[in-house]
This record gives structure tokens, sequence and C-alpha cells, in this order.
């Protein structure tokens, strides 16, 4: 992990296009994925999560203007590249997607097993029959009946489907799989077996993951580090036990206090009062700061700059030298709610 | 699991061939729809065999008398013209020039019109634009006379004709598709096709053409029904082609000799032929929606 990193992006900027003016999707995103981890990118709806990785996979609508000083791929500097080149040396051979409502992201009209041997055959130079034993071999790795390739998408349940999509993703080993939102829409069951299951496909293959997720505690249970996200912002990175034991932007302790935790189960939640910025039109200050508990004036001028604290432990708050204080406070209802 | 692959392609081919008649078969319109058109093209195919006179050679009745304005009768079953024309041949003789036109102009006209549509819709923008922009002058134009203008520009040959019809007929079609592509576009599947690496050709005409099957075959009977009437319509003004014979083309003959107060029957069968040609593709094309449909099959 500590070896050089497998997609590095670097001050990522996506502005959209629209009639009321510009927003700001995603503003100054820089992290690092490393090879066999998983990465997840926490954040509620609205902050930029999906924009940053469709971004990145050139899936953005026209409207969307991106500019970053570097987005690199194994040290190849996937940005610049032509779209042609991108669409069939990067996509899916190297980055491939399990999209957001994935139930929906399969062709009615098709039989699942043909749409992945469609993908597969895009990339490789399989045969079709060679391609369908590979097809019947993913099933295998994600728990489907090898049978039910030849089945049409609507003969499958939401779980179902969700599997086929990673089965998808999985098909010619690519270095890194997204995954935006992938239990999204199922019941806590199905939810819970999906998890298990990539937490078991993590184990058998070396692909990293980006996991994007409104849900901490799915985040929480499966990544080795994590971002947290707001107003397409990074407000704080840090490897998973650091950001839980000692978090130390205030929206990360507030998105704490919003979940159970199992240790203290009495404990009240504490919900963070307000709702999201709008990105519509120039940005200044702090993206949190209306929210903030801890605000100062200086928080209102001014974007805080990233701090590294220790390794892997990044925060963008100007008080982060107060952690420990805040962290007292912030488990406070009185503190949030006043 | 890989049964399907093993099979020889004739298998596939004709399992696929029995799973669509099944489909049309169901459908009890869509059968009638189905057998019209069997009828019609086997009369087509056959036709200069099944015509028991020349179309254009004068008949005289058992007794020796000249069969002018006849009506239907044992001896002339669809009666004869008042120069004595047998109209039954004519109209089996018509049916094959009626069906190659119908077909050709109606094919080129959903080629060019799914073609516009797709790209039109899936592009978007300038392209959109400027095409969409052509098909409103097309819409501009008034049909009858621009098909009857195209026709005596070029000459009144079979050729001309089709070419004349499909030029315009194919508006309606790329408009239809042109909408129904802009609502696929946006459907997550084309976006992880996308994620997948697949190229525009691809996603047209792999992952956007087979969900407007359904719209296409419903207009592409429509074109070909549109294109009879056409043809019809314009033969019926004079400019068919006069080599050839055509239901329209009778009705023409009919207006010239100014019996249409006496000769109904004259009168009844080509239109009564047009009609039944026309909705049977109809029909078909309705029962036909299954096919690309698959949630709609009965499991």
């Amino acid at each position: 992990m500590n070896s050089k990193p497998l997609l590095e992006v670097n001050k990522l900027n996506i502005r959209y296009q629209t009639q009321d003016g510009e927003i700001h999707a995603v503003a100054d995103v820089s992290f690092e994925v490393f090879s066999n981890e998983v990465f997840g990118i926490a954040g509620e709806s609205g902050c930029g999560k999906s924009t940053l990785i469709k971004g990145i996979m050139r899936l953005l609508p026209e409207n969307a203007k991106i500019d970053a000083s570097t987005i690199k791929y194994k040290d190849q500097d996937i940005d610049c590249m032509r779209e042609s080149v991108f669409r069939e040396e990067v996509l899916w051979k190297q980055i491939s997607l399990v999209p957001q409502s994935a139930m929906n992201s399969l062709n009615p009209v098709y039989k699942v097993g043909e749409q992945i041997v469609e993908a597969i055959q895009a990339h490789t130079s399989q045969g079709k029959k060679e391609a369908r034993e590979r097809v019947a071999e993913l099933f295998d790795v994600v728990g489907l009946q090898s049978e039910l390739m030849d089945s049409f998408p609507h003969e499958f349940s939401g779980g179902m489907r969700q599997r086929a999509m990673i089965a998808m993703a999985l098909a010619i080993d690519p270095g890194l799989i997204v995954m935006d939102e992938p239990t999204t829409g199922l019941d806590v069951l199905v939810q819970e077996r999906i998890l298990r299951r990539i937490r078991e496909i993590r184990k058998q293959i070396r692909s990293s993951i980006i996991l994007i997720t409104h849900d901490i505690a799915v985040i929480a249970e499966m990544s080795d580090r994590i971002a947290v996200m707001y107003g397409g912002r990074i407000m704080e990175q840090a490897k998973s036990l650091d950001l839980f034991e000692s978090p130390c932007h205030p929206y990360t302790l507030g998105l704490k206090n919003a979940f159970p935790s199992i240790n203290n189960l009495d404990q009240e939640l504490i919900s963070i009062p307000g709702s999201p910025p709008s990105l519509l039109g120039l940005q200044v200050g702090c993206p949190f700061e209306a929210r903030c508990p801890f605000s100062s004036e200086r928080c209102k001028n001014d974007i805080p700059e990233v701090v590294v604290k220790e390794k892997f432990h990044e925060v963008s708050c100007f008080r982060h030298m107060d952690a420990p204080e805040l962290r007292e406070h912030a488990t406070k209802l009185s503190t949030w709610h006043y | 699991m890989s049964d399907v692959a093993h099979k020889t392609w004739y298998q596939i081919f004709f399992r696929s061939i029995s799973e669509h008649y099944q489909i049309i078969h169901r459908n009890l319109l869509g059968r009638i729809g189905f057998w019209v058109i069997i009828f019609f093209l086997f009369v087509a195919i056959l036709a200069p065999w099944l015509a028991p006179h020349e179309p254009w050679e004068m008949q005289y009745d058992s007794e020796g008398n000249f069969a002018s304005l006849q009506m239907p009768s044992w001896e002339f079953p669809a009666g004869t013209t008042h120069l004595g024309y047998d109209l039954l041949s004519q109209l089996i003789l018509a049916t094959r020039t009626t069906l190659i036109i119908g077909a050709v102009s109606g094919l080129i006209s959903i080629l060019i019109g799914a073609n516009i549509g797709l790209i039109s819709g899936y592009y978007g923008g300038k392209l959109d634009e400027v095409l969409m922009r052509f098909t409103d002058i097309l819409y501009g134009m008034p049909f009858l006379p621009f098909v009857i203008v195209l026709i005596a520009l070029f000459g009144r040959k079979l050729e001309f004709v089709i070419l004349a019809i499909a030029l315009i007929i194919w508006r309606t079609s790329a408009r239809v598709i042109r909408a129904q592509t802009i609502a696929i576009k946006q459907r997550q599947f084309i976006v992880a096709a996308r994620a997948r690496g697949c190229s525009d050709f691809r996603i047209i005409y792999r992952h956007i053409l087979p969900n407007v099957l359904p719209l296409l075959l419903l207009y592409t009977s429509f074109n070909i029904a549109w294109s009879i009437i056409t043809e019809a319509s314009a033969s019926f003004l004079g400019f068919g082609d006069g080599e050839t014979i055509s239901w329209g083309g009778m009705l023409y003959e009919l207006w010239l000799s100014g019996k249409t107060r006496v000769a109904w029957w004259w009168f009844a069968s080509p239109s009564l032929c047009i009609i039944l040609l026309v909705t049977s593709l109809v029909f078909v094309s309705r029962a036909y929606e299954e096919v690309a449909n698959p949630r709609l099959r009965k499991r």
C-alpha cells in the first residue's frame, strides 16, 4: 500500500454549465488509490461523489467541464488521452464501473450473459465460447447459478441484477473497480449478502475498489481508507480506523453522531441541522461553514487548505489543531442544536 | 448451459423463425394479417401463372359476345372493363407491382428515417438541429404534389416512382425514432454501456436500435402502407408507370373510362385489395411488438 499509487487524482474540478449559472460540483479534489485496497468515498446526496467518478471515467454529459492538474492511472496520464484510446484501453480494461442503480443497468432486450460476453469481446480477442465460459466462472464468483446467463434481465431480482453487474465489472480483471452505491435500493438482507460477496471477491482478486456510498456503516465496514466529501470538496481523508477514532473535521464528527454505534446503543443520535449548500455560483469560504457549530469569521471568507495531519490523514479545516477539544464538544446535543 | 452455442446455425435459424411465427400467431388479428400478406405474396410471385387472361386482351363470353362491362360472374370473377379486359387478371398482375413498390420504398424510407432519427437523437446538438430542420422542410412540402413533381421530373418509370415516394415518406419515422432515441439515451443501461467502453456506433446500433425496434417495425409497416396508398394516389392521377399495371392504375383507367357510376365492381376490387393489404400490415406490426419487447411475451 505504500508503493506507487494506482490512481492519482490531483486538483480535479468539475463544473456544470446551466441556464442559472455555473455549478461547481467538484472542487479541488485530490486523492490517491493504491493497489489492493478499498477506498471509500462517503458523503450525502448531491455532494459530488458520483460526478467525481463519472468525471474520471468521462461519462459526464456535455455541459460538464472538467479540469485537473493530473489524473494518472499507473503513471499514465489518462486525462489527456484521446477519446478512442481511452475507451479501448482504459475503460473496463483498467477501470470498470458498477453504476448507480445497477439494477437498471442491463439492457432489457439482451440476455444477461450476452451482455457480459459483449463486454469481454469488446476488449479482448476471446471467442464466444471462451467468453461464455468466463461468464459462467464469473457468475460462480458472484454467487449466481451459471444457467441463469441465458435469462433476460426482467427475470432477475434486484439483488441478482446487482450481482450480474458486479460480475460484469470483474469480467476482464481490471485494476480498479468503481462501485457507485452498490447496495442502495436493496433490502437489508440482500444488502448484507452483496457486501459479503464483495468481501469474498476481495480475497480472490487483486483489484482495488473505489466504494461510493452515503451509508457510513457500509463504508466503515468495507474500506481501508475513507474520504469524506461535502459540497464538492473532500473534507477529511484517513484510514478507516483513524477516521472513526480520531476524526478532525466537524463534518465527520457530525456524521459520526448521526449513526448508531454498536458499543453504545443508548447514545442518542444527533443530526446535523440545516441542509447541504447550493453549489451554484462562486464559492467563498468553507462549504460546511453554515452548518458548522465551530465556525468562525475566517471560515466564511477563506477556503481552508488541505493539511496533512499524519501519513494518510488529511483534513481541510482551520481548526484542525483543536480537534481533541472539538471531539469532546461534538458529542453533546447542545453543541449542534442550540 | 451452452446448448445454444452448440447448435448449428440452421437449427438456431429455424427455431427463431418458428418462435417469431408463434408470437404473431398468438394474436388473432396478427394471425389474420399474416396469412393475408402471405396470400398476396403468393399471388405476386405466381402472378403470370395465376392470371387466367392477358391483362390487356379483349375478352368474349361463352356465347361469343364482346364482354364489355360485365358484372362479376363465374366466367369473369371480378368483372370486366369497358374495353372487355378481365379485371381479375389485372388485379393479380397489379399485386406484383404494388407489393414491389410498397416493400422497396417502404424499406428505403425506413432505412433513411431510422438512421436519421437515431443519429439525430443520439448526438443531439448541432447535428440534431441540422437534420431536424431538414426534416421540417420536408414536412412543409405538400406530400402528393411533391411526389407528382418528382415523378414528372424523373419520368414515369417504376424505379422513379419508388424513389420519389421513399424520399418523402421517411420524415415521420425519423421524427418518431429520434424522440424515442432521446428517451432511451437517458436510460441507465446506456451509461453502463458507455462505461464498458462501447463506441458510439455500437451503442446506437446494438443498444438503442433493439429498444426502438417495436416502433421501427410499426413504422416500417406504416411506411409500406403509405407507399402503397401514395402509389395508388399518384397512379390514379395518372402519374404511375404506364407500362406496368397497379391497383391505383386500375382506378385511373376506371376514371378515364368515365364509367365510375356504372361499374361498381371495377372500383370495388382494387380498393378492397389496397384496404386489405394495408390493414394486414398494421395488424402484423402490432402483433410483432412483442418480439422486440421480451417482457410482453407470455412465459
